[in-house]
């Protein structure tokens, strides 16, 4: 049992290091360093993509004869590793951490023939239309209906918090086809353009300021039957699939890039403050976010490694989601409190990085406040705390 | 990188919690903790026939050459159990202190026989002026011809009653030495007394105890690193038990909610209490994975070391203290009582918070390792 790198490893890292040392443009690690939302920016991203996309690294979970890269397990943790290390930008995992696998699990020959070269290209750029104004946290009470007409289904309702919904030109959808029996199991998934007549996209503006997310009205929506994944009724269990392909994300290389900026601003190599490193609170909550990473990365590594022998890592993923998001929330705000009075000034500008860079320091100062308030969606997306621990309880626990 | 325990660490697994299933049930313990020397002769004969005394001492001196990875699997089981036999102040701190620093003589002399079960040992260390500065010590040796004589008191020291031998830490000049001292050694009384968890320590007074030349440890007269090292170790060991006392805190806590009826259903239906028994099983998780990179790194270099030991404190004694608050306020009145077995793991993890360090001193150590090396940044795995 150890954590060394094979020498094939090493040379694997070296490999990436040197990949991103080149293709890695100051422009897109700035505007990547000036995010404040979850998702980057859409321009930064497919300007991302395409690079990866052309290095043929941007599906590493998926399978070889798709795309993939054909890496291993400790490989693809190794990426991702170095792209957060590096300052590189999230690819949008809606495409490919979720319709590709999806697809590749339960798509017609045809399906996977029209859409996955397309996501692997970026020509499409993929929304997720699962929420709903009265469907949260209890997703499978969701209202949105489609009703079959010829070849057709009809779509009416409502999606909300959708991301990026006004850039992408496709939506993964779940409707409710069947209202007769268990919610659950009148549940479809449906591929629906955005371009279709009928949908309208509304803005909605989030407490930093930024339009990230949105909400999504389908009105008498025409989606061809061959745009259905899997069976009618199916899509609660295509949803339960594509939430579990989120797992094998190493949310703690994020934390330390992002705890890394926190102690540089601390020690006042950057952002232009005088250090506040020597207060003991300080660099007490420090230690102790460190060692909450080494946790949280301890804990990834464990889960991946299983992953590795095929185990399903269960309500794993749930502690995991549960710890990253807390801790998210906790290195931004240890940031607002190393920055004292200097994180007060607001600029409603975005993105950020449209801006010329500021005098002093102030770039690294920017996103404070915003990506700190935008942080507090981290516990509830994406099956909020008290759902994780409510599956913790019943999955670990037994209770 | 590699994420598996091999054959053998599942079998010591294994063997040591069938063992100490069958041979160390809670009533038994309970009794050898409650007998006049607070352990057991019979059960510290059978750790020796298990191989389990000779485990971490290097295959050179009669040992088993095993390493930190093995030793927490046997640490977590011994958590699990509560065992009170004086193992780490035998085999990590004493042994550990001789196999780092003595000469093939002295290793000869001590290292089969604790592996054999034939001889137990104490590390005299701490004083009562060293807090959490672990080096800071006031006890001093004094060369008196070809030999030393020892002046000192120390405090804390576990396992001093039950040891053949105690290996006593004093100052040379501006370094600092280890010395090998026979108990009954004139001039040294050690003054016994039960601790928290219902082991032994004592305090150690070295009034004017001549020793020849051959006591010191290795000649060494700059033994500091050394003695960091050790109780790093002795850290990260302990942290494993304590992740083996949480468990069982944990499982009886969730068993008790489960049959536990109030206001007509078991109280582990309440939502409340789900979620909190969710958050304690989190911190178990995170628990069981900080003593996994603790094991990994303590056999490496002294930052790595030194890391790992502090991270472990930090994160699995809080665990355990947020565990075991929550597990008694769990079970109600009846946690308070001393009719179950919960109050004596909450002594058991407690014990850990109070060595070897506080959870600040802990903290600022990790601070200052990471100012000097920067390793924030960087993944557990490329370090």
């Amino acid at each position: 049992m150890n954590l060394d790198l094979s020498p094939a490893e090493r040379s694997f890292r070296d490999q990436v290091r040197d990949f991103l040392d080149r293709n890695l443009s100051p422009d897109i690690r700035r505007a990547q360093d000036l995010t404040t939302t979850v998702f980057t920016e859409y321009d930064v991203v497919q300007a991302w993509h395409r690079i990866l996309y052309r290095q043929g690294w941007v599906a590493p979970n998926w399978p070889r004869e798709h795309g993939g890269t054909g890496w291993s397990v400790a490989e693809r943790y190794i990426w991702q590793v170095e792209s957060s290390r590096a300052g590189a930008p999230m690819v949008s995992p809606i495409g490919l951490a979720m319709v590709g696998p999806v697809l590749i699990q339960f798509g017609t020959p045809a399906q996977k023939d029209a859409f996955l070269p397309r996501i692997l290209s970026g020509d499409d750029y993929w929304c997720q239309g699962f929420s709903e104004p009265g469907a949260g946290s209890d997703l499978a009470s969701l209202r949105t209906k489609a009703t079959l007409d010829g070849d057709d289904y009809v779509v009416d309702g409502s999606k909300i918090w959708t991301t990026h919904a006004h850039y992408a030109n496709w939506m993964i959808a779940l409707v409710r086809t069947d209202d007769s029996g268990r919610k659950q199991e009148g549940i479809t998934c449906l591929l629906i353009d955005m371009k279709s007549p009928g949908i309208s996209v509304r803005p909605i503006l989030t407490i930093g300021g930024d339009h990230e997310v949105n909400q999504v009205f389908l009105d008498e929506v025409r989606v061809p039957l061959a745009n259905r994944v899997g069976e009618a009724g199916q899509g609660w269990s295509v949803a339960k699939y594509l939430l579990e392909f989120e797992r094998g994300v190493v949310a703690s290389a994020k934390l330390r890039s992002a705890l890394t900026h926190v102690v540089a601003l601390a020690e006042g190599k950057a952002g232009g403050l005088p250090p506040v490193i020597d207060e003991p609170g300080i660099a007490a909550r420090i230690a102790e976010t460190g060692i909450d990473i080494d946790a949280l990365e301890m804990l990834e590594l464990k889960t991946n490694w299983a992953l590795r022998t095929g185990q399903n890592p269960g309500a794993m993923a749930s502690i995991l989601k549960l710890r990253a998001s807390q801790l998210q929330q906790a290195v931004s705000a240890l940031e607002l409190e190393v920055l004292g009075d200097r994180a007060l000034r607001w600029e409603a500008h975005r993105p950020l990085y449209d801006l010329a860079a500021a005098p002093g320091g102030e770039d690294d100062i920017r996103p404070a406040a915003s990506r700190f308030l935008n942080n507090r969606a981290n516990t509830i997306f994406g099956g909020a705390s008290e759902i994780q621990k409510g599956i913790i309880a019943k999955a670990i626990l037994g209770l | 990188m590699d994420l598996s325990y091999s054959e053998e660490q599942l079998m010591l697994r294994d063997s040591a919690e069938r063992f100490l299933g069958a041979e160390y049930g809670f009533a038994a313990r309970q009794k050898i903790a409650a007998s006049p020397q607070g352990w057991s002769e019979a059960i510290w004969r059978q750790f020796a026939e298990l191989g389990w005394l000779a485990l971490p001492l290097p295959e050179s001196a009669g040992g088993l050459g095993g390493g930190a990875v093995e030793l927490g699997l046997l640490m977590e089981a011994f958590g699990k159990a509560l065992v009170v036999e004086p193992y780490l102040a035998t085999v990590v701190l004493g042994a550990g202190a001789v196999a780092a620093l003595g000469d093939t003589a002295q290793q000869a002399a001590i290292l089969p026989a604790v592996a054999e079960g034939h001889m137990r040992l104490a590390l005299a260390h701490g004083e009562t002026s060293s807090r959490d500065d672990s080096l800071a010590i006031a006890a001093v040796a004094h060369r008196q011809g070809a030999g030393w004589r020892l002046e000192g008191h120390k405090t804390n020291v576990l396992g001093a009653a039950a040891a053949d031998h105690l290996v006593v830490s004093a100052r040379i000049g501006g370094g600092t030495g280890l010395f090998l001292v026979p108990a009954g050694q004139p001039g040294m009384t050690i003054a016994p007394y039960p601790i928290l968890d219902g082991s032994r320590a004592g305090d150690v007074t070295l009034a004017g105890v001549a020793l020849g030349g051959e006591a010191l440890l290795g000649g060494a007269e700059d033994a500091a690193p050394a003695i960091s090292a050790l109780i790093d170790r002795a850290v990260i060991a302990l942290a494993s038990d304590t992740l083996g006392a949480l468990t069982v805190l944990l499982d009886s806590t969730v068993d008790y909610s489960k049959t536990r009826v109030q206001f007509g259903q078991p109280i582990g239906r309440f939502q409340a209490l789900q979620h909190r028994m969710a958050e304690m099983a989190v911190l178990r998780e995170e628990a069981g994975a900080i003593a996994l990179f603790a094991m990994m790194s303590a056999d490496g270099p002294p930052a790595a070391r030194a890391r790992a030991a502090s991270a472990a404190k930090v994160k699995i004694g809080r665990a355990a203290r947020i565990i075991a608050e929550q597990g008694i306020q769990i079970h109600g009145g009846m946690g308070v009582t001393d009719e179950l077995n919960i109050g004596a793991y909450f002594k058991r993890v407690l014990t850990f918070e109070l060595l070897f360090g506080s959870f600040d001193h802990h903290l600022r150590r990790y601070a200052a390792l990471a100012r000097r090396s920067g390793f924030i940044g960087d993944s557990l795995v490329a370090a």
